[in-house]
């Protein structure tokens, strides 16, 4: 073969490989609006449409389905306790890490890292038990603070990419101006800072939305949406299924969307 | 009123000395200029007056008041950092507010003195704008402002003018020198360039591997360097240093030539390219390089195999390979002790 023709045969993998993946990430969702999208009765139908019929039917179905309401609710509670409770911590460790030099600063940034090497599986069990002989079973801050040390190592990321991004010099100059180390963080690092800690905190409230395992293993009443389509799926009709599958992805895909040129940050790739 | 006094002060940044035992008095109103290869520590003796950084040793005295163990904001300073570090997410009008917000002042004084200040420096028409919308010289009219408008004892400035271009530096400088003259503030400005500390300086501190080498006024320096590095850095081209023999008390032989000189054991020739007139009996030098520069014309010559360069009137063409002869206007001769380097007699 001659070159270019090898390098055309190379160019034929590399978006085939592409194609690929977007199909990967893409067809579920198209999936998943579609039948959420369409009457009960086209969900087990096939072919599909490529546009659905946005029929209502099987989403006010949803929402209208015993316990959906509440555990949407419960999900919204964790979430928003995971956010406040990554971005409370997360933040000033990222400040931290960003601002000082101190002994061990590599591997704590290592060990942030690491919190991520646990399978949550594995420490279901343990958890489970300590949870209930402490009373955090089944409540909302129990799950909640499972859920932010998921989240936690992303919020120190974050915002410690963030922080390395506002030169010290603005916080020295502030010094020279009259503040105290924390009114030149409130009026000049916290205003520079806030778009990406809102992205941070967005990001920390997606994590534990989508999470399940935990949900479903730490909570018995007060389910959150994920850990009760887990439990109704054997029993429900699919476009229940659906329709909760939509519910949940898509406040999350919009999410991550509003905030992906933050999360580009937090692994290095050039902030666009 | 607003002496500053460092007593010496040292600083380590783990194994490395950055500064050896620095003293240094700078008296009140006076403008004073640390100058010295990048490196030299002037970035850090300004921030430990600043309080940005802590010494390892000695004392910092503002105003009769020892600061050393006081952050930036209680010593009654205003720096200019190098890079201006105006707040991005303030309007200008706000950047020069901010400290006297942080005073707590009344909003008509506020006004009052942003007003002034921005007048002064002639950015009143960008006060709406924000630090994105303002070119490099502007944003560094804008750091100016806001310090001057603190009206502190004591002014700081890193390097100020060194990320603008040639132009606007040369023009910041002047309009600097003047505001700086007006307000009755003591300012300590570090830079590389021997120009602006010449020019901008009551006196110049010239530093050297974490010491302060020379300070006096900027002939001074110029004309009798403390040391032979003051020599080698100051003036364009630098001073030109020769061997010398003993050849008597106080008389020297240099490159053939006899010329009186300190009673010591050693001593080095030093004398500045402008001082220097052809003459029947000089300092036998071979011309190598010739550079016609208008007024002047620079030589670079060898005498006795050394180095040396000359300044001469315009008129004067010698040509390459020439052997001419140099001579040393006598009382602009200097000599340094080989040994210490620093200057004899
Ligand atoms: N935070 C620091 N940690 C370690 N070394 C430093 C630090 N700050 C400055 N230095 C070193 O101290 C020396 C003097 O630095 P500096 O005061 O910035 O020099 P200058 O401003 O004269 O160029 C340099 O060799 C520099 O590398
Ligand atoms: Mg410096």
């Amino acid at each position: 073969m001659s070159e270019p023709s090898v390098r055309r045969a190379g160019n034929r993998v590399f978006i085939a490989g592409v194609a690929l993946l977007i199909l990967w990430v893409l067809l579920p969702i198209w999936l998943l609006f579609v039948n959420a999208l369409s009457a009960p009765a086209e969900v087990t139908g096939f072919p599909k449409r490529f546009i659905p019929s946005f029929d209502l039917a099987s989403l006010s179905f949803f929402f209208g389905f015993s316990g959906v309401i509440d555990a949407l609710w419960n999900s919204v509670k964790v979430a928003a306790l995971t956010m406040i409770l990554s971005i409370g911590v997360g933040a000033p460790a990222g400040y931290a890490l960003s601002r000082f030099d101190f002994p061990g600063k590599e591997t704590f940034r290592f060990l942030v890292v690491m919190t991520r090497a646990f399978p949550l599986p594995l420490l279901a069990l343990p958890l489970a038990v300590m949870f209930i002989r402490t009373g955090l079973d089944d409540t909302i801050i129990g799950l909640a603070l499972v859920h932010t040390t998921l989240a936690l190592p992303f919020a120190v990321l974050i915002t410690y990419s963030l922080f390395s991004g506002i030169p010290l010099e603005l916080e020295e100059a502030a010094w020279t101006l009259g503040c105290n180390r924390v009114q030149a963080f409130t009026k000049v690092i916290l205003p520079l800072a806030a778009p990406g800690i809102a992205a941070s905190a967005v990001f920390a409230f997606v994590i534990s939305w989508n999470e399940v395992f935990a949900a479903a293993v730490l909570t018995v009443e007060n389910r959150t949406l994920t850990a009760f389509l887990l439990q109704s799926l054997d029993v429900s009709p699919l476009p229940l299924k659906f329709a909760g599958g939509a519910a949940l992805v898509l406040p999350a895909l919009f999410f991550i969307f509003a905030v992906r040129k933050y999360l580009f940050a937090m692994w290095g790739i050039a902030n666009r | 009123m607003a002496v500053i006094e460092i007593k010496q002060v040292a600083k380590n940044f783990g194994a490395f000395t950055a500064l050896h035992s620095v003293d240094l008095t700078i008296a009140d109103q006076e403008f004073m200029v640390l100058l010295g290869a990048s490196g030299c520590g002037k970035t850090t003796l300004l921030r430990i007056i600043a309080g940005l950084e802590t010494p390892t040793a000695g004392e910092v005295w503002i105003g009769g008041r020892r600061v050393d163990h006081l952050p930036p904001r209680e010593r009654g300073i205003a720096m200019v950092f190098q890079n201006y570090a105006v707040f991005p997410h303030l309007t200008v009008f706000e950047n020069i507010a901010f400290g006297l917000r942080m005073k707590k002042m009344d909003q008509a004084e506020v006004t009052r003195r942003v007003t002034r200040t921005a007048e002064l420096m002639h950015i009143e028409q960008l006060l709406k704008r924000y630090s994105g919308e303002l070119s490099g010289g502007q944003r560094q009219r804008v750091a100016v402002a806001r310090a001057l408008a603190m009206e502190p004892d004591v002014i700081l400035m890193d390097e100020p003018l060194s990320n603008l271009d040639a132009l606007l530096r040369l023009e910041m400088r002047a309009e600097l020198k003047g505001v700086l003259a007006e307000s009755n503030t003591t300012t300590i400005y570090v830079t590389h360039d021997q120009v602006e500390a010449m020019s901008l300086a009551d006196r110049i501190s010239v530093m050297n591997g974490g010491r302060i080498v020379q300070a006096a006024n900027p002939v001074e320096v110029y004309r009798n360097p403390a040391a032979r590095f003051v020599g080698s850095f100051i003036g364009n081209p630098p001073m030109n240093f020769l061997t010398a023999t003993p050849v008597g008390p106080g008389k020297w032989q240099v490159a053939g030539q006899t010329y009186d000189g300190p009673h010591a054991q050693a001593a080095e020739f030093a004398v500045r390219p402008e001082d220097l007139h052809p003459a029947d009996h000089g300092l036998p030098a071979e011309v190598r390089v010739v550079e016609p520069l208008g007024p002047h014309t620079l030589v670079t010559t060898t005498v006795a195999g050394q180095p040396f360069r000359a300044v001469l009137e315009s008129t004067l063409m010698p040509r390459p390979g020439d052997v001419i002869h140099l001579a040393p206007v006598p009382d602009r001769i200097r000599w340094f002790d080989p040994a210490t380097q620093t200057a004899l007699c």
